[in-house]
């Protein structure tokens, strides 16, 4: 049986049909921006790729939730990308190795990978005091990643704090943090979001696997196919707030029937994302929907330019 | 002097761990454990609105999502004089709940299990006699000789790849390794059954909180979700956790003793003395009487003595942190500074580490699953006694195996089941509730010029606390006292060990060059160092007192 109908048969095993199977690569070729003709070749990256592209995924200073939110993903589900679709050579927060040999795992993969690995960076650079704010290993974030993402063919920054600093990077800033591109002086595929959207991380790889390149950007480093449109303008709730039907109050009339949370502070109409179109968790929910004005979490300096969050903007 | 190893990084954890060993004879003698990263979130609050804190705190850890946020609402709302309506307490008891299920679903699979099974003896196992192994101890719905084949086909494949990606350069076929190949792959599919059921119990913080990681539904007063409180989304919530608690009970439950049973030599291994809990989930406005998982402490291993925790004797320590020393303040005054320069790692006699030392009357104190198990058993808790007593049976060992490595990783899934079936009971009291035309879901409430406020809980890795200090109706301070502060701290003034430090003296080590068992005991805390790290009020030798307001 060839790779193609085994990954098929493994989905039916779950229940999941071709049909849905497909679907979801519709949605997937739709939010990438690309046309309905590229549907077969996404569909084609999932179930028989070619062979697996090496990833090297770092940790610098964040939270895991980044990576966390990667293994939420479905169709393909975490362990197809990591068994079938990529070669994940380094990621500390799922390797079986450890120290020494977590070391020489990274050092080998970049021995044989050099020029031909795709870099995920997840987390933000300390670069006050020598860097010592942060070491894996005895070497400080920066030297790692001075060494790692140089080699790289591609470099994509996961989740907000590797793109812009995030939360550490907020004044006063203590360890000064950077974003993985400022403290290297160079650009960098940045998909932000705290955390981002698993989709959007999917689909620039898939970009990548299926043209050989890396999506249109914007000028801050974020793929258009996700992050060229404002919050507000895919909203739901777009309608309220054209005919002024605002929450004013949690727990309100208002809030139950699902007004607009603009004067509760939403960022939204500042914030690029795709979060209304795509959805959270297999396409289950965002904060809005939740009740819960937007804060802006994919944009630079989100900490420090949207807050005070509940305060209308 | 024996030889000294260090393993850094520490993998399958959250945050960057560095811990540090000397060896004789085949044993470890001494520890040190070492968190390498500061980022500075309190400093950070300092002068922000308290009804932003929750957001900025929650972003400490991304595998321990929710439990800062709820933390700090329960702060702020203690600081506000709030208090929330019974569905906002029901709602944040079942987000709570669903990040026991998918926390401790993933710690024992995914950043646990490789200590223990073998992915390469595997793919020698007998599928045949896997199905039978699989039949005989769990009662899983997926299984079968064809499936077991078609997942050693599938890893087959991989390894044959010769890209062994994340299951690289490990440890496979170390002497360590106990279980025989059919357990191994047994625990290998269920590995990946796991990784795709973890997916779906996060969408239980998604339907309420719009997201997981970081869900955002929480604010000081209550919840936002109330137009989620439909009848069809309440349906989903309740069906994906009926689907989670089955395969805890199926399969999570009958692994962690399958495993067990080949390592019972583990429960002599890894123990610590002392335990607190500060317990969770209310279950009226009363706390800490009508809490699910009771608040208590167990000094010296007597669980015929459960205490009640008194937070004035919380006490913190730096003289082997890397903070500027300085006099002892309360937590509400504390101060923030670490030292502005490139830290010296000197574990022998200076700093050597960003955790700082907490200490409950004077004495390192484990916290987690195990405490809050011991401290339940030790009250004869309902639900966790005879899930307790059941296990110690069927594994033939007495209640002294509990103080161990093996105890710790057992209490994590025992109490999995006992939250379980309770969030369950919490959902339909919901659902009771709101048939009854309760739909309230936020107190509204006016922000105080100043006013202070605690938050206690006890979330997946242990017992956490936050602390706020509200002036002109601003931050003026903000503190926490996590999970991993208490278990991974470096030693104190005193030159006490931390519970990591005391755990690991006494585990043997085949091979120092390959430091599996030393992994065993650090992965058994379920180590999150990212949080850890953030429980900064400089003091000098000295300690200071939390006081209860």
């Amino acid at each position: 049986m060839d790779k193609k109908e085994q990954f098929y048969q493994r989905l039916e095993q779950r229940g999941v049909s071709r049909r849905d199977f497909m679907r979801y690569c519709t949605f997937l070729t739709a939010t990438m921006g690309l046309s309905a003709s590229f549907v077969p070749k996404v569909a084609e990256v999932f179930a028989a790729p070619k062979q697996r592209p090496p990833v090297i995924w770092l940790n610098f200073g964040e939270c895991t939730g980044c990576t966390e939110a990667m293994l939420r993903t479905v169709y393909p589900y975490a362990d197809e990308l990591v068994l079938e679709i990529l070669s994940v050579e380094y990621h500390e927060t799922i390797m079986a190795a450890a120290g020494h040999q977590a070391e020489e795992q990274l050092q080998a993969a970049l021995k044989k990978h050099s020029g031909k690995f795709i870099c995920v960076a997840e987390g933000a650079i300390p670069t006050k005091y020598n860097g010592g704010y942060g070491r894996i290993g005895g070497r400080t974030f920066l030297e790692i990643a001075q060494e790692v993402i140089p080699q790289a063919a591609a470099t994509i920054c996961i989740g907000t704090c590797a793109s812009f600093g995030g939360i550490q990077a907020a004044k006063p800033n203590p360890g000064g943090y950077m974003g993985v591109g400022q403290a290297l002086k160079m650009k960098t595929i940045n998909i932000p979001g705290c955390p981002p959207n698993p989709v959007n991380l999917v689909g620039t790889i898939v970009n990548y696997l299926l043209l050989g390149k890396l999506p249109a950007v914007d000028d801050m480093g974020r793929p258009l196919f996700a992050y060229g449109k404002t919050i507000h303008d895919q909203c739901p709730r777009r309608s309220h707030f054209e005919n002024e039907e605002f929450v004013e109050e949690f727990g309100s009339k208002e809030a139950a029937l699902g007004y607009c949370l603009y004067k509760m502070g939403c960022r939204g109409p500042e914030t690029y994302n795709n979060c209304p179109v795509a959805k959270f968790n297999d396409g289950t929910s965002w904060p809005v929907e939740a009740g819960h004005p937007c804060i802006g979490c994919s944009e630079p300096d989100f900490w420090d330019k949207m807050t005070p969050f509940y305060k209308e903007f | 002097m024996g030889k000294r190893i260090i393993v850094d990084p520490i993998t399958r954890i959250e945050g960057h761990l560095r811990i540090e060993v000397e060896i004789e004879g085949g044993q470890v003698v001494d520890a040190w454990s070492s968190a390498q990263m500061f980022r500075g979130i309190e400093m950070i609050l300092k002068g922000r609105d308290p009804r932003d804190a929750h957001h900025f705190v929650q972003r400490s850890c991304g595998v321990c999502t929710y439990v800062h946020s709820i933390a700090s609402v329960r702060a702020v709302d203690d600081a506000f004089k709030v208090k929330i309506p019974k569905n906002a307490r029901l709602i944040r008891n079942m987000l709570h709940g669903a990040q026991y299920l998918h926390d401790h679903l993933v710690h024992f699979y995914h950043l646990h299990a490789l200590d223990w099974v073998d992915v390469v003896s595997a793919l020698s196992a007998d599928p045949q006699k896997t199905a039978a192994l699989a039949d005989s101890v769990s009662g899983a719905d997926v299984g079968g000789a064809a499936y077991f084949k078609s997942v050693q086909a599938r890893l087959k494949t991989f390894v044959d790849s010769g890209q062994l990606g994340p299951f690289s350069n490990a440890y496979w076929g170390h002497p360590a390794y106990k279980l025989p190949p059919e357990a191994n792959l047994m625990a290998c599919a269920h590995y990946i059954e796991a990784l795709r059921l973890q997916a779906r119990t996060a969408r239980l913080h998604a339907i309420f909180g719009g997201k997981n990681p970081h869900p955002q539904s929480l604010v000081v007063g209550g919840v936002t979700c109330q137009a989620s409180l439909t009848a069809d989304q309440i349906a989903e919530f309740i069906y994906i956790t009926k689907e989670t608690q089955d395969f805890v009970k199926k399969v999570y439950l009958p692994d962690v003793l399958a495993v067990a049973s080949f390592y019972k030599d583990w429960g002599s291994i890894g123990g610590t003395q002392n335990f607190l809990a500060y317990g969770d989930f209310p279950q009226t406005e009363k706390e800490p009487e009508s809490l699910y998982l009771p608040r208590g402490v167990v000094m010296k291993r007597n669980l015929a003595g459960v205490g009640m925790v008194d937070p004035a004797k919380i006490t913190e320590d730096v003289t082997r942190s890397w903070y500027e020393n300085g006099s002892p303040k309360h937590p509400y005054e504390g101060e923030t500074k670490p030292l502005a320069e490139d830290p010296k790692y000197e574990p022998n006699k200076g700093k050597y580490s960003w955790i700082k030392a907490p200490r409950y009357d004077g004495a390192s104190c484990e916290v987690g699953p195990l405490a809050r198990v011991l401290v339940a058993y030790g009250k004869g808790h309902q639900d966790i006694k005879p899930l307790v007593d059941k296990a110690l049976t069927q594994l033939s060992i007495p209640a002294t195996a509990l103080f161990s490595t093996l105890g710790r990783t057992a209490a994590r899934c025992i109490e999995t089941v006992a939250v379980g079936d309770a969030l369950q009971e919490w959902t339909m009291e919901l659902v009771e509730n709101i048939k009854s035309g309760d739909t309230k879901t936020y107190e509204p409430y006016e922000i105080p010029d100043s006013g202070r406020g605690m938050g206690l809980n006890d979330v997946p890795r242990g017992a956490l606390g936050h602390w706020i200090d509200v002036k002109d109706k601003k931050i003026n301070n903000y503190q926490y006292v996590v999970p991993s502060t208490w278990n991974l701290s470096p030693r104190d003034g005193k030159n006490q060990r931390s519970p990591v430090e005391e755990a690991l003296i006494g585990t043997p080590v085949a091979d120092p060059k390959q430091p599996l068992e030393i992994l065993r005991t650090v992965h058994s805390f379920d180590p999150c160092i990212a949080c850890a790290v953030h429980v900064i009020d400089p003091q000098s030798n000295q300690t200071y007192k939390v006081n209860v307001i």
